[in-house]
């Protein structure tokens, strides 16, 4: 990989209000092909506090996983973040621009500062490597420990995931183990050096429905004993529902409504966001009160293509409120004191 | 684990079975008396039938059959007709030259492709990897025996670095005698680096672009280690097979460049048996190739069993 810091350095050292632990500055991330650019994040801001939850929603394409992997700048080689900041407050307390990292000063804040866990468990672990080696790997490369502290603090980790019989467990491949338990070393891996981030890039999307819960219950359990806070990827609203605290909706690259969960829920104040909503099956009110199925509600259309985003509101065409005006850009506003949404009949919704 | 063995080992013996079997059709089926050919125009009808006898060819094709087993299986795989020697001393003196031959050749394709292969897959599309890939597919379409003569007339003949051909003579010792590989070794190397370059580039490319490889960079390790520790691992089972199988070839195939730098190997020999119709000769490296290709097979599988903990026997 090239190491050179992805946009120029230019302003001051960035400054941080002392509770926020991550907060995106007017993020852009472009991918860059040969003919064409795809803007997969455009002009995305958003903060995170210490100890507290933000869920980024959306679906597939949105950008809601561009935005997560510009966070740990692992966009491969043809990502590359065009405009804005990602600042972060390290555990000493010095706050760092993560867009602006030689990939060199990343690997350090990858796994130690921030780490990742990933939607796939059946495919994110090396199928070579005994889980053990692999999460006393994270020991090794940040902490340096001996051979014998590393396999003492890997037990301990197995022990806080709830991986039964962890002194055998250790020894075992990826493939001896089930997918819930797979995610269970995931977390394990990515906490074992109590990093002060943790981005969880839809973890139990490719889970059976009871084993979620689980493992929702894990991170958040996690994420008090080890007073960490997460940057939670999903497009499931009821998954939102479970762990947020805070909630940015994405639609086509941008956020349109970012707000308190119990507020998206109650007063959602962007129409993609009163789609998301109305699109959640719910085995309740599927069902009249004479026992007939309702129909769930779809969003018609489909998301814009990155190429050929229209040139104002991204929603517009699939929109039941669109007016003529949706037709020039439309800015996220402020309209409650921790409320923002990106469209201009906010106030009517 | 132990029965897998014990059923290779079945499989093996199964093989080689069918291998004599056929071995033993073709010969029989090969056109003319055997007897006549062996022993050329001016012999009588009398010596004909005295060796025929000699040979036990006079007897029922089913007696002849369990015969050859028999005296396969108790290791005896008969005697030269041109030599006049056991089969298993004949070859036994020329295996020298092709077992170093082919060893040298495959650790100097290994060197060259492997790490080529990964630059290319890492640097994917790059100049580099088009400029690797297109010069293998250079190297694999022009004839061994054109390299050789290129290599001995640039190399050997006009320079006197190496030696052009041959095997040092009867009183070699065994370095002067490796040193006359040298050269055969690069040309041998070169043509199969091709084919292991392609793979080793295709299974790495493969595995980049895993889940687990984009994990291990979210751990924070440096791209060396991620590559050469968590991708490579697993982009080998695809490099082992056709490794295997290149050495495997090469025992059987570097007849061209033997010829060519004119060693006394196992290719020399079996072209000078088929032109001296030596049956036995024939017969007798057939079998022995066809065991060596059966053991390899087996020893590649067991590789697999080191390197990949899911494959389960």
């Amino acid at each position: 990989m090239v190491d050179a810091p992805a946009i120029p350095r230019t302003e001051a050292p960035p400054a941080l209000a002392k509770d926020i632990v991550l907060e995106a500055q007017n993020l852009s991330t472009h991918f860059v092909y040969k003919t064409r650019t795809a803007k997969a994040v455009r002009d995305v801001s958003f903060t995170l506090q210490k100890g507290r939850t933000l869920a980024i929603v959306g679906e597939s394409g949105s950008g809601k996983s561009v935005t997560s992997l510009s966070a740990m700048r692992l966009l491969g080689p043809t990502g590359e973040i065009a405009g804005g900041s990602i600042l972060y407050r390290k555990r000493d307390g010095t706050v760092v621009d993560l867009a602006r990292q030689s990939q060199a000063a990343m690997r350090k804040i990858r796994g130690r500062e921030i780490s990742m866990i990933f939607q796939e468990p059946m495919t994110s672990l090396n199928p070579l490597f005994t889980v053990g080696d692999q999460i006393g790997e994270m020991l090794l490369l940040h902490e340096r420990l001996a051979a014998p502290d590393i396999r003492r603090r890997v037990i301990e980790m197995l022990n806080l995931v709830e991986i039964p019989g962890a002194e055998q467990r250790l020894d075992d491949y990826p493939h001896q183990m089930s997918g819930g338990m797979r995610q269970r070393v995931m977390i394990a891996m990515a906490l074992v050096c109590h990093p002060a981030l943790l981005i969880a890039d839809e973890p139990t999307t490719a889970l059976d429905v009871t084993i979620q819960a689980q493992i929702l219950d894990l991170i958040r359990r996690l994420q008090r004993e080890l007073a960490m806070s997460v940057l939670f990827i999903t497009h499931d609203m009821g998954v939102v529902a479970e762990v947020a605290d805070e909630v940015a909706v994405m639609y086509a690259g941008e956020v349109v409504e970012q707000a308190p969960v119990k507020d998206i829920f109650a007063h959602p104040r962007h129409p993609y966001t009163l789609g998301l909503l109305a699109s959640i099956p719910n085995a309740r009110r599927d069902f009249d009160a004479a026992g007939a199925r309702r129909r769930l509600v779809p969003i018609p259309g489909t998301v814009p293509s990155l190429y050929a985003m229209p040139p104002g509101c991204a929603f517009a065409p699939r929109c039941p409120y669109a007016v003529q005006p949706c037709g020039s850009p439309v800015h996220l506003e402020r309209i409650a004191p921790k409320h923002l949404s990106r469209c201009i009949r906010a106030g009517e919704l | 684990m132990l029965t897998y063995i014990v059923k290779r080992f079945v499989g093996m013996a199964v093989v080689m079975f069918i291998v004599l079997t056929v071995v033993f059709v073709i010969v029989r089926l090969a056109p003319g008396d055997p007897a006549a050919l062996m022993l050329g125009p001016e012999a009588t009808p009398e010596d004909a039938m005295a060796l025929r006898e000699r040979l036990g060819l006079n007897r029922p094709i089913f007696v002849q059959y369990v015969g050859f087993l028999g005296q396969i299986a108790s290791g005896d795989l008969g005697s030269s007709l041109f030599f006049n020697r056991p089969v298993l001393d004949v070859l036994a003196g020329r295996a020298e030259p092709t077992v170093f031959l082919s060893l040298f050749s495959l650790i100097i394709a290994i060197v060259i492709a492997l790490p080529i292969g990964l630059v290319s897959a890492y640097t994917r599309g790059s100049l580099f990897d088009q400029a690797s890939v297109s010069t293998a597919m250079l190297a694999a379409s022009v004839p061994s025996f054109w390299t050789g003569l290129l290599f001995q007339q640039y190399l050997a003949t006009k320079t006197g670095w190496f030696p052009v051909a041959g095997y040092g003579g009867p009183d070699a010792d065994f370095f002067d005698r490796m040193r006359h590989l040298i050269l055969p070794s690069v040309v041998l190397g070169i043509v199969n680096s091709a084919l292991i370059l392609r793979f080793s580039r295709a299974a790495m490319l493969d595995v980049l672009s895993d889940d687990f490889v984009r994990t291990a960079r979210a751990k924070g390790m440096s791209e060396w280690r991620v590559v050469l520790r968590h991708a490579l691992k697993n982009a080998l089972i695809p490099i082992v097979t056709v490794v295997g199988l290149t050495f495997a070839l090469l025992i059987s195939g570097a007849v061209v460049t033997e010829r060519v730098f004119n060693l006394p190997g196992i290719g020399s020999l079996v072209v000078g048996a088929v032109l001296r119709r030596d049956y036995p000769v024939i017969q007798g490296t057939l079998i022995v190739v066809a065991g060596l290709y059966v053991l390899i097979n087996f020893l590649v599988d067991m590789l697999y069993l080191a390197i990949d903990p899911r494959v389960k026997y």
